[in-house]
């Protein structure tokens, strides 16, 4: 496929890596040179200088048989005019613009046909937003992740002593609780996928991964592990775009207080923020965190733009007696580093948000991508089209599907019900198909299986 | 000097202006053909030639006006008006000193409501229309009239604007032009008068009474056609509408007009201090009914109800009038209704007093100490209703404030040394001062201002003065920043 990119940033650049590696002709603009060198360098794409919103530039970069355009600059306004000109000019068939600015979010027909023609917005700071808000709602989780509108979710969580079915075999999830319907996707031990079945034993430490409806989650969770109290107080370091987003929608319902190093932006951020506590400081004072009472904090997040800052904020607050603490780390080597040692969870910016990107991209029909463990897996969501002739998963049992190795069918959304995957279910047309793919290389292998054969059309 | 003479000259054209005032008495007098016609014209013709005479004696100084001489001119209409606003009670009512004319008048024009007369049953039609007209006028600002209809006062036109509105933060700019702002006020002002006119007469008022009433409503002046005020026609029907539009009157009018203009009440649930003095009145009245009953001063509690709801709306709100005398009530209520009138009215209404906006300021000051005492490192800006509210605000808030009680107990002391005695004196300069009208004791709701004394009545007229213009306009004149050049 021929993917335009326009901006090399920190998502452009994530969602070139990623979409270089799956055999994609990519194009990346940038007004920046070396940024674009430093890429070339990694990766095997062309590259071009220049304003991303200028037609001649569009033109260079080949935009008249691209299949998609990402616009993903800094600048809402260039991403947007970029989408125009995409759809006037050069009819590309499919225009994904970064937005930030709730201004424009909240007035979706600025994005309609007759005038910026954004096909697909997504907004970065807000899916990231949502999915720490997530974490905090279920302090338990390390990943909690959606699908189908928010009817099922695939939640990781780590199994520790005390849950009941810990150092028990699998098949005693149905007998513990007959009346949820739960599919655990897949195990990791020591880092590595366990091949399981019935009388696998779940031991301490091990990081499962189950499908459940979102309703169910929190009881299977108590399964795992003993559940702590709710959170009810949660300290944020940095008041950039994603912490001031946290805590905008964190403070009617959580105890917040936000610290921030910049006395300017502490100031605006008080004008915008109506419940929470700001307080202007160092997020990695010592001092400071004690005095605001960090040992009675249930989630600390450090959410500024810098790495270490972040990983010393979130040892401190630990240190201080935080119950649980995420740290924002943009550089991946880092978070394989850090994660499961005293902080507890790692987040990275850019493989949560790829996601969102990389299903518009990808082929077949799929309404969902989440990357898992650090890029290593796939969650995807895709829909089943055509019939049992066409297709090669639609009015089919699932034992009869030759899925690929390490790809789990985990639940099925037809229409809004939720049914949780067995070797018998039925597939059947227009049905949402949740996978988990344990190694992205068998993601191509999954999405082909799903592609409806030429016949169908 | 040169200056002087453009205020002097702006000030001539005003009275002008004011002259066509007259109309509505002798509308009045013609039409209850009460004799005092030729009083109203000699007035008119009067007023209009001072007018004409400053205006064309100065005409070679016209020009635009400084921020400094924009409060020299505010508080010279002020006290030029009332003075000219005298002429026809002077002719009518011989036995009335000037001074006690008028404290009337300035009564009217700051609506404040308190009165010298007795005998307003006996008046003619056209004095009671001339007295509640001022109270009408006086209500939304004569300023705000006059840039509306004036044109020629030009960039001055907002500063002068500013200096007459009441509240602290006056930059809410609801159409670009200040005239446009104005003369929109103006409108809607003019709306709910028509309609409450509308309503009163359908309660049971003769045409008189109603206009009568529906300008010292909106207005919140309190002034009344009867001695025994709105107690005389003993209606509750009479009593609910009143209460309503003195509700609606105590709440900022560019907020009605946004309402108007946006055809939404969701505006009213989005302004902070309408919510807030509205809250505030209405959980009173429940209060004091309860606590009316609860002392036995009426036998049922709707009695109770009905008594305690239109005298603490009409205190509260700083209109001023009485349905019964209730400083016979135990102390606690009087007191508390008076504690109201200093703060509930909204500003840019027509109500007096510290006004609601800056009560709001202070109490979250108040609040922000606390959090700064206990988290040194919080940045804590005020807000009201979801807007920062700069410091500099806050500061003049309580240089304001400051001045207001200080100007409350300099006032006291002037009245105690006179002889007053405390209650009647701390009262008298309260009700003064937030432009309510009755206090308590000497001046309390059964009796007037009549037995004061010239120099009491000179204290009290003053103290409505500082409290229409909000004490800083008219201070400003006896600083020597002021006058120094």
């Amino acid at each position: 496929m021929k993917i335009l990119i326009l901006g090399a940033g920190q998502v452009g650049s994530t969602v070139a890596e990623s979409l270089a590696g799956e055999a994609n002709d990519i194009t990346i603009v940038d007004t920046d040179g070396e940024k674009l060198r430093q890429l070339q360098d990694r990766l095997d794409l062309r590259t071009l200088t220049g304003n991303a919103a200028h037609p001649s530039i569009l033109e260079q970069a080949g935009i008249v048989d691209t299949d998609i355009m990402l616009a993903v600059t800094q600048s809402d306004e260039v991403n947007m005019v970029a989408c125009k000109l995409a759809a006037t000019l050069y009819n590309t068939p499919t225009r994904i613009a970064r937005i930030r600015a709730t201004d424009y979010l909240e007035r979706r027909e600025v994005f309609s046909t007759d005038n910026f023609c954004v096909d697909f917005s997504i907004c970065p700071e807000q899916i990231l937003t949502e999915y720490i808000v997530k974490l905090i709602e279920f302090p338990e989780a390390l990943q909690v992740l959606e699908f189908a509108g928010g009817r099922v979710s695939l939640v990781a969580v780590r199994a520790v002593e005390g849950g009941p079915l810990v150092g028990r075999p699998l098949r005693f999830l149905r007998t513990d609780m007959p009346q949820i319907d739960t599919r655990v996707a897949a195990i990791f031990r020591l880092d590595h996928s366990i091949n399981m079945n019935g009388d696998t034993v779940v031991e301490a430490g091990d990081e499962v991964f189950f499908i459940a409806a979102t309703e169910h989650i929190r009881t299977v969770m108590q399964e795992l592990r003993r559940m702590d109290k709710p959170s009810r107080r949660v300290m944020i370091v940095g008041g950039g775009n994603i912490g001031r987003r946290l805590a905008k929608t964190l403070e009617h319902s959580y105890q917040v207080k936000l610290i921030e190093y910049n006395k300017k932006a502490c100031a605006s951020l008080a004008a915008d923020l109506t419940n929470t506590l700001v307080l202007n400081g160092d997020g990695t004072d010592e001092k400071l965190m004690q005095q605001e009472n960090v040992s009675e904090v249930d989630v600390f997040c450090a959410l500024t733009n810098d790495d270490e800052n972040n990983i010393m904020s979130a040892l401190l607050a630990k240190q201080g007696g935080a119950r649980k603490v995420i740290a924002l780390i943009n550089r991946s080597a880092y978070v394989g580093l850090v994660q499961g040692g005293k902080i507890d969870i790692a987040i990275s910016p850019a493989q949560v948000t790829i996601g969102s990107l990389l299903a518009y991209v990808r082929q077949g029909d799929v309404a969902a991508v989440h990357s898992l463990r650090r890029g290593a897996a796939e969650a995807l969501e895709l829909v089943a089209h055509g019939d049992r002739l066409s297709s090669k998963v639609v009015g089919r049992r699932i034992e009869e599907i030759d899925s690929p190795k390490g790809a789990t069918i985990g639940a099925l959304v037809r229409g809004e019900q939720v049914i949780i995957a067995h070797h018998d279910t039925m597939i059947e047309a227009e049905d949402h198909i949740i996978v988990f793919v344990n190694d992205k290389r068998m993601v191509r292998k999954v999405e082909r299986l799903f592609q409806v054969s030429l016949g169908f059309f | 000097m040169q200056r002087a003479l453009t205020v002097i000259h702006a000030l001539g054209l005003m009275l002008v202006v004011f002259s066509i005032a007259y109309l509505m008495p002798i509308v009045a007098s013609l039409v209850y053909d009460d004799g005092t016609l030729i009083d109203f014209l000699m007035a008119m013709v009067w007023t209009l030639s001072i007018g004409l005479l400053m205006w064309l004696l100065t005409r070679r100084y016209k020009g635009e006006l400084s921020i400094r001489h924009g409060y020299l001119l505010v508080v010279g209409m002020w006290t030029a008006m009332p003075a000219v606003a005298t002429l026809p009670l002077l002719l009518m009512l011989p036995g009335l000193s000037f001074t006690d004319a008028y404290f009337e008048t300035m009564s009217g024009m700051t609506t404040t409501g308190a009165t010298v007369l007795t005998g307003l049953d006996n008046l003619p039609p056209a004095i009671n229309v001339w007295r509640h007209e001022l109270n009408w006028l006086g209500g939304l600002g004569i300023i705000v009239l006059a840039v509306a209809v004036l044109p020629l006062l030009g960039v001055g036109g907002r500063q002068l604007f500013k200096a007459e509105t009441p509240g602290p933060m006056k930059d809410a700019a609801l159409t670009p032009r200040i005239a446009e702002t104005a003369r929109n006020l103006w409108v809607v002002y003019v709306a709910i008068t028509l309609i409450c006119i509308g309503a009163l007469k359908w309660a049971g008022m003769n045409w008189l009474d109603a206009v009568c009433h529906a300008f010292s409503a909106m207005g919140l002046g309190g002034f009344s056609t009867h001695d025994a005020s709105i107690g005389y026609f003993n209606s509750s029907l009479i009593e609910s509408v009143m209460i309503m539009f003195m509700l609606i009157a105590v709440v900022n009018f560019a907020t009605h007009f946004l309402a108007w203009r946006g055809k939404s009440l969701a505006v009213y649930r989005h302004d902070a201090e309408a919510v807030a003095s509205l809250g505030l009145i209405l959980i009173s009245c429940a209060g004091i009914a309860v606590f009316l009953w609860w002392q036995s001063v009426y036998p049922d509690f709707w009695t109770a109800l009905r008594h305690a709801s239109f005298n603490l709306v009409s205190i509260a709100t700083s209109s001023g009038y009485t349905s019964v005398d209730y400083a016979q009530w135990p102390i606690f209520a009087p007191l508390w209704m008076m504690f109201l009138t200093a703060i509930a009215a909204s500003s840019g209404s027509t109500g007096g007093g510290i006004k609601m906006i800056r009560t709001l300021v202070l109490f979250k000051q108040a609040g922000r100490e606390f959090v700064k005492l206990l988290h040194p490192a919080a940045i804590n800006p005020m807000k009201i209703g979801g807007h920062v509210v700069p410091n500099n605000i806050v500061f003049a808030v309580l240089g304001f404030i400051f001045l207001y009680f200080m100007s409350i107990v300099t006032l006291t002391f002037a009245l105690l040394i006179s002889g007053m005695d405390f209650i009647s004196a701390f009262t008298a300069v309260l009700a003064s001062i937030n432009n309510c009208g009755p206090g308590l004791g000497t001046v309390g709701p059964s009796s007037n201002y009549a037995g004061l004394t010239d120099f009491q009545t000179w204290v009290c007229t003053f103290a409505m003065l500082i409290g229409r213009l909000e004490i800083f306009t008219v201070l400003i004149l006896f600083t020597p920043h002021f006058w120094r050049r």
